[in-house]
C-alpha cells in the first residue's frame, strides 16, 4: 500500500512539470510583444519602441525556448503570474479572492450529485427494464445531452426571469454591503454561507443560499446523469454475483440483499468515477459562473478569455490543472484504501 | 455486424435517434434550398433588421436593410424570419439551417481526426511497449491533466477566433482517450496466438498492427467515436456562447444561445417575451446531441459482452 502511494507521489512532479511545459508551449504561440502585454500594467509604458525592447529584454521574452521556459518557470514558482487586464490586479491575488467563492459553489454541487446520481443508478438497476428503468434511463441520456448552458439559460429563465425566486450573483445588494464593506461581519473562511454561520447572521445566510440554488442546480445535473450511469451498470452487474444469489437464496429479505450487500460493492467503482466527476466540475464551472454571473474563477476567466486577457487565461490553464492533478491523486489513492485489488495491478 | 444493425433498428431509443440523424442530414444537405444565402459566404447569417432587440416570429425583413440587398444585386426570395431574429437582427431560422452543417462539420472532422491520432499512438504505445509505452502514456497524462472544457478555452484564445481554431483546440486535447482504449485492447490482443504467428512468419510490424491488431480492436473506439461527436459539439457550442469561439454572424448553434444570454430574463413585466432567441436554437443543439448519444449508448449495450443477451 506504502510503496503505491510513494509510486504516485513520486510521478506528480513529473506530471506537474510536464504541464508547466505544456501550458509553455501553447504561451509560445504568442509573439513576445503579446506575452509582454501579461506582464504590464501600465499600458503608458509600452510607449516607445525602447522601452518595449528593454521590457522584453527584462522578461526574457525573446531567449531562446528552453531558457524562456526556465525564467518562466521561475516566476510561477515566485507565484508571480503576470498582471490581469480583466481584473486590473495581479493574476494571483486575483485568483485567491475569487476561488473561495468557487470553492462554495462546488462544494454545495457535491451533494445533490452523489446523493441523486447513487440513489437513482440503484433503484434504475433494482428495477432493470421495468417502465422506472427505462424513464431514468431516457432522463439521463437527456441530461448527457443537455449543454450546461442551455440548462443553465433554462433554470435563469423559470427561477429568476418568471418566480423572481432565485437571483444571480452571489449576494443580493444589501448583503453585499454588510459583507464586504462594514465592519460588522468577520470573514473567517470566505465561503459566505458558513462565514454568516459563523457570525451568527441568518438573513445573510439565507440570502447566500439563495443565489446558490440555481448554480448549484445548474452544475450538478449534467453530473447526476453521468454517475447514474455507472452506478446502474456497476449494480447490474453485482446483482447478479453468486454471493447476491447466494442471499437471496438463504432468504435473507430484498432490502438487505441491496442495501447491504449489492450496494457495498457495487459502489466501488462508482467512487473513482463519482472523484472524476467531481474533477469534471471545474470545467462546468466557467459556464455556470458567466451564465449567473457568480463572481468565482470561472466568470473571471470567461471575461478574461473575451477580452484577450492571456496572461489569466494561462495562469487557469495551470490552476486547473494542478487542481486536477491534485484531484486524480487523492481519488486513485482512496481507491486503493478502499479496494485492495488496485494495489495488486 | 448485421446483428448489431437489426437490434440499433429494433431498439425504440435508437430507432428515434437514427430518425432525428436521417432529418439533420437531410437538412444539411438541402441547406441551400431550404434557406437560400444572400451573401458569398452562405455561413453568414443575413441580418434582418439593424434592430439590437430581437424581433418575433414571423418578422418582415426591414426595407433599409431590403435595399442595401437591391443595391448589391440580391434577390431576397425569404423576407420573413420565421423563427424570428436574435440580437442584432440575425435571422433564427437561416442560423438554424446553416447551423446544422456547422454541426456536422465539427462533430465529424474533429471526432474522425482525434480518433486517427488516438488510434496511431495508442497502438504504437502498445504494440512495442516498454519505455516507448511508459513515455507515450505519461504525456498522455499530462494532456489529461486539463479539463477538457478550459484547455480548449485557453488554447482557442491563445490561437485566436474562428472554427478552424476551435476544431483544432478539440482535435490537440481530444485524442487521449481512444489512445488509452486502443492501448487497452490491443495489449489484451497482441498475445494472442495469431499475433504470434504472424510474428514468427516474420511480417513486419507496421503489417501486423495494421491488418491483425486494428480489425479485431477498434470496435470500442467506433462506439466512442459516435458518443464523442455529441459531446465535441456540445464543447464547440459552449465555446461560442462563452465568446471565444466562432465570430460574430456566423451559422453556430453556440453562438446564437451566445445572443439570447442578455434577452433570457425578458423585460419587466413581459418574462420570456423573447423566448424564441433561445428556444430555437437550443432544441437543434439538444436533438443534434441527442440523436448520436442515443445510438451511442444502444451500441454499447449492444457490443458490451457484460450486457450481451441483456437487451
Amino acid at each position: 500500500m506504502l510503496s503505491y502511494i510513494i509510486r504516485r507521489l513520486l510521478l506528480l512532479p513529473i506530471i506537474l512539470l510536464g504541464v508547466t511545459f505544456l501550458i509553455f508551449c501553447v504561451f509560445s504561440l504568442l509573439s513576445p510583444m503579446q506575452r509582454l502585454a501579461t506582464y504590464v500594467h501600465d499600458p503608458g509604458s509600452l510607449k516607445s519602441a525602447q522601452s518595449i525592447e528593454r521590457l522584453i529584454d527584462k522578461y526574457h521574452l525573446d531567449d531562446p525556448f528552453p531558457f524562456g521556459y526556465i525564467n518562466w518557470f521561475k516566476r510561477i514558482l515566485h507565484f508571480d503570474l503576470g498582471w490581469s487586464q480583466a481584473a486590473n490586479q495581479p493574476v494571483w491575488e486575483a485568483i485567491c479572492q475569487r476561488f473561495p467563492a468557487t470553492l462554495e459553489l462546488v462544494l454545495y454541487s457535491i451533494i445533490p450529485v452523489v446523493l441523486v446520481g447513487i440513489w437513482l443508478g440503484v433503484i434504475s438497476a433494482v428495477h432493470h427494464n421495468d417502465m422506472l428503468d427505462q424513464t431514468i434511463r431516457v432522463a439521463a441520456v437527456i441530461g448527457w445531452s443537455l449543454p450546461t448552458f442551455i440548462f443553465g439559460l433554462f433554470v435563469l429563465f423559470i427561477f429568476y426571469g418568471i418566480l423572481g425566486w432565485l437571483p444571480p450573483c452571489r449576494l443580493s445588494p444589501w448583503a453585499q454591503d454588510l459583507v464586504y464593506t462594514s465592519n460588522n461581519f468577520r470573514s473567517y473562511t470566505h465561503l459566505v454561507t458558513i462565514d454568516a454561520l459563523l457570525n451568527g447572521n441568518i438573513p445573510i445566510f439565507w440570502d447566500a443560499l439563495r443565489h446558490l440554488i440555481a448554480p448549484i442546480i445548474t452544475l450538478s445535473y449534467v453530473e447526476w446523469a453521468g454517475l447514474l450511469r455507472i452506478t446502474r451498470s456497476s449494480m447490474l452487474e453485482t446483482l447478479r454475483k453468486d454471493y447476491v444469489r447466494t442471499a437471496r437464496a438463504k432468504g435473507v429479505d430484498e432490502h438487505t440483499v441491496i442495501h447491504l450487500h449489492a450496494e457495498r460493492n457495487a459502489l466501488i467503482p462508482v467512487i473513482t468515477i463519482a472523484g472524476m466527476l467531481i474533477i469534471w466540475m471545474l470545467g462546468g464551472v466557467v459556464i455556470t459562473e458567466t451564465i449567473f454571473t457568480y463572481p468565482g474563477v470561472g466568470f473571471w476567466m470567461a471575461s478574461a478569455a473575451q477580452q484577450l486577457d492571456y496572461g489569466s487565461v494561462i495562469s487557469f490553464a495551470l490552476l486547473f490543472a494542478t487542481l486536477m492533478v491534485m484531484g486524480n491523486l487523492v481519488v486513485d489513492v482512496s481507491y486503493a484504501l478502499i479496494d485492495p485489488r488496485v494495489r495488486l495491478e | 455486424m448485421n446483428r448489431t444493425i437489426r437490434k440499433l433498428f429494433s431498439n425504440a431509443s435508437s430507432l428515434v435517434g437514427i430518425v432525428l440523424l436521417i432529418i439533420f442530414i437531410i437538412i444539411a444537405v438541402f441547406a441551400p434550398i431550404i434557406a437560400p444565402p444572400l451573401s458569398d459566404d452562405p455561413y453568414q447569417v443575413p441580418r434582418m433588421s439593424w434592430n439590437v432587440n430581437p424581433q418575433a416570429p414571423g418578422f418582415i425583413m426591414s426595407d433599409n436593410i431590403r435595399e442595401v440587398y437591391d443595391y448589391m444585386g440580391k434577390n431576397v426570395k425569404q423576407d420573413r424570419a420565421i423563427c424570428g431574429t436574435t440580437e442584432g437582427g440575425y435571422d433564427i431560422f437561416y442560423g438554424l439551417i446553416w447551423g446544422t452543417r456547422t454541426a456536422f462539420k465539427i462533430g465529424l472532422i474533429t471526432v474522425i481526426i482525434s480518433a486517427f491520432i488516438g488510434v496511431f499512438i495508442g497502438s504504437i504505445s502498445a504494440y512495442f511497449g516498454g519505455w516507448i509505452d511508459e513515455i507515450i502514456m505519461r504525456i498522455t497524462d499530462i494532456f489529461l491533466s486539463f479539463p477538457f472544457l478550459v484547455a480548449a478555452m485557453v488554447l482557442t484564445t491563445i490561437l485566436g477566433r474562428g472554427l478552424d481554431k476551435v476544431m483544432i483546440s478539440l482535435i490537440t486535447f481530444g485524442w487521449m482517450g481512444y489512445a488509452r482504449l486502443i492501448r487497452g485492447s490491443i495489449l489484451a490482443a497482441k498475445e494472442e496466438t495469431y499475433v504470434m504467428a504472424a510474428k514468427a512468419l516474420g511480417v513486419k510490424d507496421i503489417k501486423i498492427i495494421g491488418k491483425h491488431l486494428l480489425p479485431n480492436t477498434i470496435f470500442p473506439v467506433m462506439v466512442q467515436v459516435t458518443m464523442n461527436i455529441g459531446s465535441m459539439v456540445i464543447t464547440a457550442a459552449t465555446l461560442s456562447f462563452l465568446g471565444v469561439g466562432a465570430p460574430v454572424g456566423y451559422a453556430d448553434w453556440g453562438q446564437m444561445v451566445s445572443f439570447a444570454r442578455n434577452w433570457i430574463i425578458g423585460s419587466p413585466g413581459h418574462a420570456g417575451q423573447y423566448w424564441y432567441v433561445v428556444f430555437y436554437p437550443g432544441i437543434f443543439i439538444v436533438l443534434f446531441v441527442l440523436s448520436w448519444n442515443l445510438i451511442g449508448d444502444t451500441l454499447r449495450d449492444i457490443l458490451d459482452p457484460r450486457l450481451r443477451g441483456e437487451l
